[in-house]
């Protein structure tokens, strides 16, 4: 592949949203009914449009993880200690994302551009 | 004999999860506890701090006032329901009833949940629709099916009580008789009624004979095999979450309503178990009218499946150990709160 088949790929790419190998990937820990990183409470948290955010279950019972937020609604059900589910965000803005079974378990995600 | 939790004390091992079947086995043949992931530390029963909003803290005006408008039928539409006629201190803080009874004797669709150990919650109503208890403590007062009162009628109708007006103004000076000072009454009279020590309580604090051995057996299961814990948890044995127990009679949408994710189609929130001998009949609906019907649903994984909280599945559980779980919450009720009826301050 040539060096402007290439470019012209990842413009295409972008303009799809499709997340190039630039995008960064997150583990988000659920522990003790928190959204944890590195042991520590997330409240708010930045990333990138394209990005994507592991929610990984840390605790004895079962997690959801949702948003129903302008730039991204998603619903990943609901998972046991041990199982991780990811999502990617495709849009600039802001996204409050919960835990539908335990609403305390909330943290706001600031999609940059 | 099993242990309290905090019987077998070692050193860092405090605020660990610990499996209690697992610790008594090992602690017997190895001499130490072995961490697991179901068994919560004495620490996790203590009693926590209440949350007390800035603008809303308590003083002794602020809780008498609350306490009078508790048990003022005046606050209703009809001058006939007061908070207390449902959430009566003489039948657990609830009305005995399966569903509660509203303006003009309609049963409504939901249990009259005991307001004891409330201001512990972080979410208040089945439902979970208000945040706080001030938030709260307006919504069956302005309810048609319930006290049917509106606040434009209510607010004059307060005023025109000498002894109100007194009060208020004591309570919270110069804020007058609004709705906000209303609810934050209320409110403050609520936060005072949590629940006292119960024999559970003098366990975890290493009083052996606090409760009895089939008591501490089902202690075991509730954290183990019967999986009470994955929703009971803590000092008020909640958490603060919403779940769908596949009870039966019941088409009610919960908190869907409110929040329109699949798993919470049909969700309640997870009530305490505190004092819960005086709280019967249980669930949302009234549905079982004593524990021993309780923990038969859950010893079936729960009745009706469709949408069922994936925490439900079925127990197992012989009839021996039935008997011990209920023995074990039996030790979660303490004494009854001593509780003086309110003079009311007259019309004139």
């Amino acid at each position: 592949m040539r060096w402007y088949e290439l470019t012209l790929c990842y413009v295409f790419m972008a303009a799809a949203g499709v997340p190039s190998g630039l995008a960064a990937e997150y583990e988000i820990d659920q522990q003790d009914k928190t959204f944890m990183m590195n042991n520590a409470k997330v409240e708010r948290f930045s990333i990138k449009v394209g990005d994507t955010i592991n929610f990984k279950n840390l605790d004895p019972w079962f997690h959801n993880v949702f948003s129903l937020s302008d730039i991204s609604t998603f619903d990943l059900g609901s998972y046991p200690q041990g199982q991780h589910k990811s999502v990617m965000f495709s849009k600039a803005g802001e996204a409050e994302v919960e835990c539908a079974i335990h609403p305390q378990m909330y943290m706001i995600l600031e999609v940059k551009p | 004999m099993m242990k309290a939790p905090n019987a077998g004390k070692v050193p860092g091992t405090q605020h660990r999860r610990l499996t209690l079947l697992t610790a008594i086995g090992l602690l017997g043949a190895f001499g130490w506890l072995v961490p697991h992931e179901t068994l919560a530390a004495p620490a996790d029963y203590q009693r926590p701090e209440l949350r007390i909003p800035k603008d809303s803290t308590l003083t002794p005006e602020r809780i008498a006032l609350g306490k009078a408008l508790f048990f003022d039928p005046r606050l209703s539409g009809s001058n006939w329901i007061s908070c207390a006629t449902c959430h009566n201190p003489a039948l657990g803080w609830s009305d005995g009833l399966p569903t509660a009874i509203g303006h003009n004797m309609q049963v409504l669709g939901r249990a009259t949940p005991t307001i004891l150990n409330t201001a512990y919650n972080k979410k208040q109503f089945w439902d979970g629709r208000s945040p706080t208890l001030e938030h709260q403590a307006l919504g069956p007062i302005e309810a048609a099916g319930e006290m049917n009162q509106t606040l434009a009628e209510l607010i004059p109708e307060l005023k025109a009580i000498p002894g109100y007006e007194l009060m208020f103004e004591r309570a919270y000076p110069q804020e007058g008789i609004t709705d906000k000072t209303i609810a934050k009454a209320i409110a403050a009279f609520e936060r005072t009624i949590v629940s006292t020590e119960a024999p559970f309580d003098r366990w975890v604090s290493g009083d052996e004979s606090a409760i009895s051995d089939a008591a501490k057996r089902g202690f075991a299961l509730f954290e183990g095999k019967a999986n009470c814990a994955a929703c009971h948890q803590k000092f008020n044995f909640v958490d603060d979450g919403f779940h769908n127990i596949g009870l039966p009679s019941t088409d009610d949408p919960g908190r869907y309503v409110l929040v329109k994710v699949d798993v919470l189609q049909g969700a309640f929130k997870t009530p305490t178990l505190r004092d819960i001998t005086r709280t019967a009949p249980y669930m949302h609906n009234g549905v079982y009218a004593t524990l021993a019907e309780v923990i038969d649903h859950y010893d079936v994984g729960g009745v009706n499946k469709s949408n069922l909280d994936p925490n439900m599945k079925p127990l197992r559980l012989t009839a021996s150990e039935k008997k011990d779980l209920t023995e074990f919450l039996k030790a979660l009720t303490g004494a009854p709160l001593e509780i003086t009826v309110p003079n009311l301050p007259s019309a004139f």
